[in-house]
């Protein structure tokens, strides 16, 4: 049964509530715009919902996993790599995860809060090597927007001038960790580029929201607001405007047409009773993730669409790609016996490694940069486990100690780098799978090519190398080139671009340059699906300073009566 | 200071409301810690049947024991641990159920009685020839396999109890005002230092 849920269109509805959907909410309920978010999920306060400062004692699991919370029980994000009745399918062969978050603020629950702006090369990548596609817009046309998100939202770091790492508008960075000094000094010796981390972390109170109380819990949510996310940094304020009326629990299935061919509205499941609703709007913002967008795009078909929404380019779905990943970690014998101090610091590393070297010189286009972890964090549910793997095995006395002495003597690294889009790697709509409410799933399709495993087994070389020059030595042996050299399989980093391309020419994108569809003029993309290519960076920065952007255009086109 | 008072009543406030943001079984936990600890009832496992859960028990103590720095791994309420995992993640039920049956075969097969029923010398000779996996015979390997996810899932337990994280002198999980990076002890005995 369809139920009408409104007497007059909203100005703008808005389909997804995470750094996209959230930044488009944010700016346009400031632009005096009424707004209306459907949100999958259900509602979320860090407020009140966060379980920072909890013991592990204090659950039976100490802090493990749960269906619903793949990354342990205290995690701040709910969703996961298989939620019940929403499937997805991936072609016989390939290797795809596909993770979602189901909740207000969406997988900015989930996320480091690494807030690295892309550089001005990697808008124009394919001038410098001759691979994939130059974005349609440039550095110049998103530094603006860059700027004001940080003075928004925060993000700390330091100026250093790196190479195609610009630096951003900078709160302070926490001084390193003592073994973060330790990975400084090995990273000087082999030439790597090691410079404080870049995260979206209040090392200083800004607008309204309290400084950082380094309890290194970021990842649980946080309850004094001290680090972004969607939720508590933009839908929360966008709720204080009045301007907004937030939906939650509304799946929304369909992108509805006008006679004219103009997106009308949508039509939404609300997942708590199963019923099904329209709801009018203007101007139709998908920001629902990469995939979901390409999903609902490819699901609203009508005779002037046949092949799904925007797609008359045949490009929605594709072009898909995640970074590359892979980690390495150590046992270091210096960090044995550690001085007991409290180093929780930010809910993050405090030093990271930009992309250091110079392609020509390698056997792979495009870098990656290097995360660092190690030390004597909070022991969760899998403490010491495979401690045989170091010191033998045992039990008894000499095995209570070797707890002690062991805890925190290692560090990690985890390469993120550059995917080069390629045919192999899209989505498409199943032709036989449905989710519980009856909407065509996703199949996914994956390859990588030598671009990606030789990027990711320089990684590996990286972090063996650093981790012996500490004096450590790596757990494991190299990944063989037969188990691609420790590659992540798609969509495990959880940073999956493209679906829904940006470009100048409507035959081979979806959206121009201001992530509006070549085809229907008041349906704008602001996720991470018009991205027209990865970088050596986290996405959700420039996801954020591309939905601000776009949202100045949508908010100044309504102003015009243009839209 | 007004800051100072603002963010230390937040950090109250966090701290008295710690229950309210847990999963419901948090409660449970609190309940079940204590009782482990004070044992003024007898806990009845859910999982484990009475002989299992005695071996669990005994087995839990020879792995982590008491020693000069703090109780042992009864003590911190493992065995009450791994009972809730065990239906928490029915995964585990086979390897671990299994494993106690090896070890109790095994045992059977060389002394006539169960691993509970062996006396404290029998029972390290067996836990000498599977806790160290490089050293064991290859027969012994669904032992070696046994004992390392049972040592997994005491030091698990142990350590992320009350008594293990006061034992390995972890000090976060805290409110700090200010970050001023790691104290010069730390910073001395890995031979590093701030720069300028």
């Amino acid at each position: 049964m369809r139920l009408a849920t409104q007497s007059s269109p909203v100005d703008v509805l808005i389909v997804g509530s995470g750094a996209g959907g959230g930044m488009a909410t944010y700016a346009l309920t400031r632009a005096g715009v009424n707004v209306t978010v459907l949100e999958a999920g259900g509602p979320w306060d860090n407020t009140t919902d966060s379980a920072m400062f909890t013991w592990p004692y204090q659950s039976p699991r100490r802090g493990a996993s749960t269906k619903d919370r793949p990354f342990g029980e205290f995690d701040g994000c709910i969703g996961g790599w298989d939620i019940p009745g929403e499937p997805y399918t991936v072609a016989r062969g390939d290797k795809f995860r596909w993770w979602r978050a189901r909740m207000v603020g969406g997988r900015t629950n989930h996320w480091g809060r690494i807030s690295l702006r892309f550089g001005p090369r990697d808008f124009k990548a394919k001038t410098f090597d001759g691979l994939g596609d130059d974005w349609p817009i440039s550095y110049d046309d998103v530094a603006p927007y860059y700027d004001k998100l940080e003075q928004l939202v925060g993000v700390f770091g330091s100026k250093e001038n790196v190479p195609n790492a610009p630096d951003s508008i900078f709160l302070p960075a926490p001084k390193p960790r003592c073994y973060e000094l330790l990975v400084l000094d090995a990273a000087r010796r082999l030439n790597v580029t090691c410079i404080p981390a870049r995260l979206s972390i209040l090392t200083r109170p800004l607008n309204g929201r309290a400084a950082c109380h380094y309890c290194g819990q970021c990842n649980r949510g946080c309850k004094t607001n001290s680090n972004f996310s969607s939720t508590n940094v933009l839908i929360a304020p966008a709720l204080k405007t009045g301007k907004l009326t937030l939906r939650t629990n509304a799946m929304v299935r369909e992108i509805t047409l006008d006679r004219t061919g103009r997106a009308s509205g949508v039509i939404y499941i609300d997942t708590t009773d199963g019923s099904e609703h329209h709801i009018e709007a203007r101007v139709v913002v998908l920001a629902a993730s990469a995939c979901e967008t390409s999903r609902l795009l490819l699901n609203s078909k009508s005779p002037s669409f046949p092949n799904g929404l925007a797609n008359g380019s045949g490009t929605v779905g594709k072009y898909l790609t995640d970074t590359t990943g892979t980690d390495a970690g150590g046992f270091v014998p210096k960090m044995m016996d550690p001085v007991p101090h409290n180093h929780d610091g930010v809910g993050g590393m405090h030093v990271y490694m930009p992309w250091w070297l110079d392609n020509k010189k390698l056997d792979f286009p495009r870098g990656y940069h290097i995360e660092v972890w190690g030390g004597t964090g909070l022991p969760e549910a899998g403490f010491g486990g495979g401690i045989q793997e170091q010191n033998g095995g045992g039990y008894g006395k000499q095995l209570k100690n070797d707890y002690r002495r062991y805890y925190g003597a290692y560090v990690g690294f985890s390469g993120r780098g550059e995917m080069i889009p390629n045919d192999g790697s899209y989505c498409e709509i199943d032709p036989r799978v449905v989710d519980k409410w009856g909407i065509p799933v996703l199949r996914f399709h994956w390859k990588f090519t030598d671009h990606e495993y030789l990027q990711v087994k320089h990684m590996q070389e990286t972090f063996r190398a650093l981790i012996t020059e500490m004096g450590g030595t790596p757990w494991g042996n190299m990944p063989s080139k037969e188990d691609g050299y420790g590659i992540a399989a798609g969509g495990v980093i959880i940073h999956e671009l493209g679906g829904a391309r940006m470009g100048a020419d409507p035959k081979t994108s979806v959206v121009n340059s201001n992530c509006q569809t070549h085809e229907v003029k008041n349906l704008f993309v602001a996720d991470g699906s018009p991205f027209t290519s990865q970088a050596d960076k986290n996405p959700t920065w420039t996801i954020m300073a591309l939905s601000m952007r776009t949202s100045e255009y949508i908010a100044a086109q309504l102003k015009a009566r243009t839209l | 200071m007004k800051r100072r008072e603002a963010v230390g009543a937040m950090a109250m406030a966090a701290l008295t409301a710690a229950f309210k943001w847990t999963p419901a079984e948090a409660q449970r936990a609190a309940t079940l810690a204590r009782e482990a600890l004070t044992a003024t009832t007898p806990f009845a496992p859910a999982f484990f049947t009475p002989h299992e859960w005695d071996t669990v028990r005994v087995l839990a103590d020879l792995v982590i024991p008491k020693d000069e720095r703090s109780g042992s791994a009864t003590e911190a309420g493992v065995p009450e641990y791994m009972d809730f995992m065990m239906t928490d993640r029915p995964d585990g039920q086979v390897p671990m159920r299994g494993g106690l049956a090896w070890l109790d075969n095994e045992v059977y097969e060389r002394l006539g009685k169960t691993f509970v029923a062996a006396t404290p010398q029998e029972q390290t000779t067996i836990l000498d020839e599977i806790a160290w996996p490089k050293k064991a015979k290859p027969e012994m390997s669904q032992g070696v396999a046994f004992f390392n996810m049972f040592r997994d899932m005491t030091a698990s337990g142990f350590w992320t109890s009350k008594m293990g994280i006061t034992d390995l002198n972890y000090q976060g999980n805290t409110f700090v005002a200010e970050w001023k990076g790691c104290p010069p002890e730390a910073l001395q005995k890995l031979g590093v230092r701030y720069g300028d």
